[in-house]
């Protein structure tokens, strides 16, 4: 297994496998709600292949993202709007 | 920014028909080019992190496509195209494919149909979790409860057993006598069984119960209540999560736009692969639900076929009859059953990027009217998910398909221009096999 990287999530530091996406990262962790859709449910991932936009968050600023087509890099600032 | 690249055989979808197809017609001698969304080739079945994960068989194809010189190009989403070239945003601008045969190897996704509680947190697809673990996600000691339909359930189920989740169990929705039925015909197609059998043993443990669906999902103390049936009784479970489906609908997103004929759902094609539009082939999922080993013939075929060597690919057109066998098979034992387009409420949401209730809805509008009226389809995922839901609970039409059918970046939008904006393909004009 590579070494793991450092990513932050809602301001906190977690290491993590450096070859897995970005919503396998998040719901390891346990953060199953990566966005709040237009009135307010609480959301998380559904298809895991970019098709569903339910595992959307913020990446280094940038949102709309789709967790998982999104690989994990060393130093990634990751809002979820849990 | 903008960028072009000439091929022969330009091929949309690196998943096994997309592989094959590629492998065929590089290997003929032809300059291909193989495009993916994802960051690299293997699509949904052989999504993987290190080869090491996968099977002989998607091995040796992942090294032949290697080997063949088509030009892999991962992370280049499709957003625009025409019988003769792709627009594709490709790291971060737009990429300009001309070709001069295209192959849509396209897959497919899954079908869900709402029920109470299905967009909570941790209600997942059944091929949804399959693809996150196979992407990394760790659920060691989850419950999880697997109910959906079809020869898919088995391997889901087996990745999460081996995974170290706590497989409660897996609910197939299709009845007892027609499970029984299909699994009594599987000796037409011995690798099949065996496959099955190997899938069961990963996760003896859980039950396989049949004639079982979810009636609806709601947020536990602990992680999700679930309610299943069989039609005898109800009951609940708790787990962490629920991993449901009710089969695959076919990608066809780019054929339709491209004005291919499809037949019901599915793409049509003659027997060299070739859609209703000169040139323009499909194969795999688009094309019916059958399968990655009829993925591989049927890529094939397309790929010796655009090649220019249709001889070579009528060789492949018994094994393609075989497996087409095979999803007939599956299409008659696991088709949903009529409670399943039932069980939405009034509050239950229909599409998910506008939470448009059912409620909301009237009987008898085509998708269109659904969505100049309530804005249903609308969102991110541009009606994707809602669209055959829309056309399963009630017989909506579906709605035309329209450029960039994914959500764009500006500056790759701005790199095709408007010469990218297909020009629309008279229906019936008759397929010329192209040899």
């Amino acid at each position: 297994m590579a070494a793991p990287v450092e990513i932050r999530i809602n301001g906190v530091s977690h290491r993590v496998p450096a070859d897995v996406s970005l919503a396998a990262a998040l719901l390891s962790m346990g953060f199953g709600v990566m966005h709040r859709s237009v009135s307010g449910m609480p959301r998380g991932p559904v298809c895991g292949m970019g098709i569903c936009f339910e595992c959307q968050v913020i990446v280094d600023g940038d949102p709309h993202r789709r967790a998982c087509l999104e690989r994990v890099r060393d130093g990634m600032e990751v809002r979820t709007d849990e | 920014m903008s960028d072009r690249l000439d091929a022969d055989v330009a091929i949309v979808g690196a998943g096994p028909a997309g592989i094959a197809a590629a492998v065929a017609a590089a290997e003929s001698g032809r300059r291909v080019a193989l495009l993916d969304a994802a960051p690299g080739p293997g699509g949904q079945i052989w999504r993987h992190r290190s080869v090491d994960e996968l099977s002989r068989t998607a091995r040796r194809w992942l090294g032949r496509l290697d080997a063949s010189g088509a030009r892999m190009l991962p992370g280049a989403s499709v957003f625009s195209l025409s019988p003769k070239h792709l627009d594709a945003e490709f790291e971060g601008a737009h990429l300009r494919i001309d070709a001069k045969a295209l192959i849509l190897a396209t897959g497919a996704m899954e079908r869900w149909l709402p029920f109470p509680g299905w967009t909570l947190p941790g209600v997942v697809g059944v091929g949804g979790i399959q693809a996150l673990i196979k992407s990394g996600a760790d659920l060691t000691g989850k419950r999880v409860i697997v109910a959906g339909t079809g020869p898919l359930l088995l391997p889901v189920a087996a990745t999460l057993a081996r995974s170290g989740a706590r497989l409660a169990m897996v609910a197939e929705q299709a009845p007892f006598n027609r499970v029984a039925a299909f699994a009594a015909g599987l000796w037409r197609w011995p690798g099949r069984l065996l496959q099955a059998a190997a899938y069961r043993r990963a996760f003896f443990r859980a039950r396989y119960l049949t004639g079982t669906w979810v009636t609806h999902a709601a947020a536990g103390d602990h992680g999700l209540r679930v309610t299943l049936s069989n039609d005898r009784r109800e009951w609940s479970v708790a787990c962490d999560f629920l991993c449901t489906g009710a089969g695959l609908v076919p990608s066809t997103e780019l054929a339709r736009l491209l004005g291919c004929e499809l037949d019901g759902r599915v793409v049509r094609v003659d027997r060299y692969q070739q859609t209703s539009v000169p040139r323009v082939f499909a194969a795999g999922e688009p094309t019916g639900n059958s399968g990655a080993d009829a993925a591989l013939v049927e890529g094939t075929i397309a790929g010796l076929t655009a090649a220019g060597a249709a001889v070579r690919a009528e060789r492949h057109f018994p094994a393609r009859d075989r497996h087409r066998a095979f999803a007939r098979a599956v299409g008659t034992a696991f088709a949903p059953r009529p409670e399943l387009f039932r069980l939405a409420d009034a509050e239950t949401i229909v599409c998910r990027c506008e939470d448009i209730p059912l409620g909301a809805l009237r009987a008898g509008w085509s998708a269109r009217e659904a969505k100049l009226a309530t804005r249903i389809g609308m969102g991110p995922c541009q009606g994707r998910v809602c669209g055959p839901i829309l056309e399963a609970l009630f017989g909506a039409a579906p709605d035309t398909v329209r450029i960039p059918v994914w959500p764009t970046a500006v500056g790759a939008l701005a790199g095709a221009g408007s010469d990218s904006i297909p020009e629309s393909v008279p229906s019936g004009i008759p397929a010329e096999p192209w040899l």
